[in-house]
């Protein structure tokens, strides 16, 4: 109905949807206008939301020092890095983010109510298929983190997101998903370099009774975003090279290890409920493995489903308009 | 219960097998003196040949050449032309092993025949579960040795000619091994073999679960026939799967089974089709909920549901006097009580799906091959049992639905009209 009233053609009934469900939270925004504000994202015609915060552009440096405990060969040479600025998902994307894609929940909610969404766009991204279990393996779905999804699925995801919201969402590049997570520090940690107090700011081994949580329990890093460490392993976009720190791609602006359509290795980042602190450090790395899905008994194995990855989820970024905000 | 090998003795099997090929060869050709057909004279090379290349069938080829050494696709069979193309498309990454030329691809109704017909020593039986003991009837006829998918049957003719081929197995000297993967899996084996060992003392009662959401369906093409639909679709139709209680949940029921040690006996129950009810799926049920007593009176209490939307749990439980086994695969396999235990979850142990047939191959090369049908066959009358108990709403007891010799297929095997059955009625006077 909404829709209907605003819209001459389709792309200006997205940026008219872009204009109703976005809601601006920023007292800080008022300081300094063009600044970009975190804002609540709205699935269209559905009640589900979910937060994203700005993140500054800037340098870092990218990668491990020799000196730094439990380091791992792959996570140098450090090297600074320039990252432009863009919005983070304050959290982990949850089930009820996913299924509305994943299993379709917006085409039924449609047919059932005969709603016409003008984005019809996201009604051709391809969807996975049903998966031959249970995709949340006992642990419930509502505001739980997705887990076990394929990085296809994450990509095709964020393709669905960004033609159901008229925004471009997609997963974050290896040196952007960094840069967020050490937020401005250069400790091991965003919390500092002494894991004893990892289970302030983190679901792992040992605090996590060997499953994954709610967003969002924990303390925050310093730019506002959540469970980096630990919880959920999150997907990145970058293919996996244990060198590739070292080649000349890795220092140029904007780093990114285009994957093609290679389906192993991608790179996943900031460990998980079932890993050790020294996995949650800022600087390791972890590729993705035919072993995720070594209980899947076909041939092809499912693009879409790990049997065998119930660590690994993701989160979204989006970028910045070229103008620097919204 | 059934045992298998020891599952901490994968490195000394593979060592066997490298060590000891003349033993081996020696036993082997004495077996084979038996079994014309069964084994090439003077080689123990495994010559697998597939009877239903859909993703499970391929997947098992996968399985079965990285299970022990000397294993080739030799023949391979579908009812589908597609289907056996793209399955020999995906097998390609294998090279010469899985390389299996025009004259030893065979489609068609028949096509089972002629894969049993050819030279091959080892029949991987994958197609939907409703062929499966005509399948296995004719592959032990003819002396083969044989990987079957479960379930291994879908009514209660079917249970009798699996048990029937389960005898002549025995008699003649051949290996089966069914794919109820939990029973090959490290995990269930250590943790059984402690509920054995007293763990949780006596066994007093049983869970099961398979709670899952729905199921790909195949949108119905132009030049299909009603029996194509239906057998693409096969999920959603009990002549083919079973209903999913027998395709899926048979997993469950099988670890239960093999927890209490037996069979159950009786079974009453509720079921019904309430979330899933578009006319392309079939005509199968979409929840079950059953109450299974064995012999000695212990209780399984058993529910399974394919309903989009709704909270899953695939997972067993055994209620001891002194303690519980709560298993969930991939999650967790845990004992509560004094005798607490839990598997842990980082340690390294092969693909259960590998290890079936590195199991089952090592079992026919040592001369003492492995014969898991009448194992599989129960816990599938264990799910056929419950399905008859939702449908009809009716206590069944397992002796009397052994003994009814029903056949759900159809009377003619060919492509044509075939009709939709009406959704079981609990109670209607045609359900049983």
């Amino acid at each position: 109905m909404r829709m209907r009233i605003l819209c001459g053609s389709a792309l200006a009934a997205v940026a008219a949807a872009q204009l109703v469900t976005t809601t601006r939270l920023g007292a800080q925004a008022a300081a300094a206008p063009d600044a970009p504000a975190p804002y609540t994202e709205s699935i269209p015609d559905t009640k589900i939301t979910f937060d994203m915060v700005p993140i500054p552009a800037g340098s870092f440096t990218m990668g491990s020092p020799d000196s730094e405990a439990n380091r791992q060969p792959d996570e140098g040479p450090a090297h600074v890095v320039k990252v432009d600025g863009f919005y983070m998902g304050k959290l982990e994307v949850t089930w009820d983010e996913y299924d509305q894609f994943g299993f379709k929940l917006d085409l039924q909610r449609k047919r059932k109510l005969g709603i016409t969404l003008p984005q019809d766009a996201a009604d051709a991204v391809t969807r996975p298929t049903p998966p031959y279990a249970d995709e949340s393996w006992g642990w419930g779905k509502e505001k739980q983190p997705v887990i076990g999804i394929t990085h296809n699925s994450a990509v095709k995801y964020c393709e669905w997101l960004s033609a159901r919201t008229g925004k471009k969402y997609r997963l974050p590049t290896e040196a952007e998903w960094e840069y967020a997570a050490r937020a401005g520090t250069k400790t091991a940690y965003s919390f500092g370099d002494d894991p004893a107090t990892a289970g302030d700011y983190a679901w792992f081994r040992a605090n996590s009774e060997e499953q994954p949580h709610l967003g969002g329990k924990k303390k925050a890093n310093a730019w506002g975003l959540y469970d980096m460490h630990g919880n959920v392993a999150e997907w990145v976009g970058d293919l996996y090279a244990a060198d590739f720190y070292g080649t000349p791609a890795a220092t140029a602006p904007n780093p990114y290890n285009d994957p093609g359509t290679a389906l192993y290795p991608h790179s996943v980042r900031g460990g998980s409920w079932d890993d050790d602190p020294a996995k949650l450090r800022s600087a390791a790395r972890r590729a993705s493995d035919v072993k995720w899905s070594r209980r899947d008994p076909q041939n092809p194995k499912s693009i879409w489903w790990h049997t065998d990855a119930t660590f690994v989820g993701f989160r979204v970024v989006r970028e910045l308009d070229k103008a620097g905000a919204k | 219960m059934t045992s298998t090998t020891d599952p901490n003795g994968a490195a000394s099997r593979r060592d066997f097998i490298r060590t000891t090929t003349a033993a081996v060869v020696g036993s082997t050709l004495a077996t084979s003196m038996n079994l014309p057909g069964a084994w090439a004279a003077g080689s123990d090379e495994i010559k697998v040949g597939l009877i239903g290349a859909g993703g499970r069938g391929t997947g098992a080829v996968d399985n079965v050449l990285t299970a022990a050494q000397g294993v080739r696709l030799h023949v391979i069979g579908d009812l589908f032309p597609d289907r056996l193309k793209d399955s020999l498309e995906n097998l390609s990454k294998h090279g010469d092993k899985a390389a299996v030329p025009a004259e030893r691809q065979f489609t068609g109704w028949d096509a089972f025949e002629k894969v049993i017909a050819s030279d091959v020593n080892y029949v991987i039986l994958a197609t939907p579960p409703g062929f499966r003991p005509t399948h296995l009837k004719a592959a032990i006829a003819a002396g083969k040795n044989v990987f079957t998918e479960k379930p291994v049957f879908v009514d209660s003719h079917g249970y009798k000619t699996v048990l029937e081929a389960f005898e002549e197995a025995n008699k003649k000297g051949l290996g089966v091994v069914a794919g109820t993967q939990r029973r090959h899996h490290a995990a269930y084996l250590e943790a059984m073999k402690r509920v054995q060992d007293g763990a949780i003392g006596d066994v007093v009662a049983a869970r099961a679960y398979w709670n899952q959401g729905g199921l790909w369906n195949k949108p119905r093409q132009q030049n299909w026939t009603d029996m194509e639909y239906q057998i693409r679709n096969w999920l959603y139709y009990t002549w083919l799967s079973g209903d999913h209680i027998v395709e899926q949940h048979v997993h469950n029921l099988d670890v239960a089974n093999w927890g209490v040690g037996s069979v159950p006996v009786k079974v009453v129950g509720v079921g019904g089709r309430q979330a899933r009810t578009q006319p392309e799926y079939g005509h199968i049920y979409d929840h079950f909920g059953l109450d299974y007593e064995y012999a000695n009176g212990v209780h399984l209490m058993s529910m399974c549901r394919q309903q989009a939307g709704t909270p899953g749990l695939v997972a067993e439980a055994l209620v001891g006097t002194k303690g519980v086994l709560e298993t969930q695969d991939g999650v967790r396999y845990e004992i509560k009580g004094p005798s607490a235990w839990k598997w842990d979850t980082k340690k390294e142990f092969t693909n259960p799906y590998v290890q079936e047939h590195t199991d089952l191959i090592a079992s026919i090369r040592a001369g003492k091959p492995l014969n898991e049908l009448k194992q599989v066959a129960g816990s599938t009358l264990t799910a056929v049992a419950g399905r008859t108990a939702a449908y009809t709403g009716k206590v069944v007891t397992f002796e009397q639905l052994a003994a009814t010799d029903e056949s759900l297929a159809p009377q003619k095997l060919t492509f044509g009209p075939i009709a939709v059955p009406p959704v079981a009625i609990p109670g209607s006077a045609d359900t049983m």
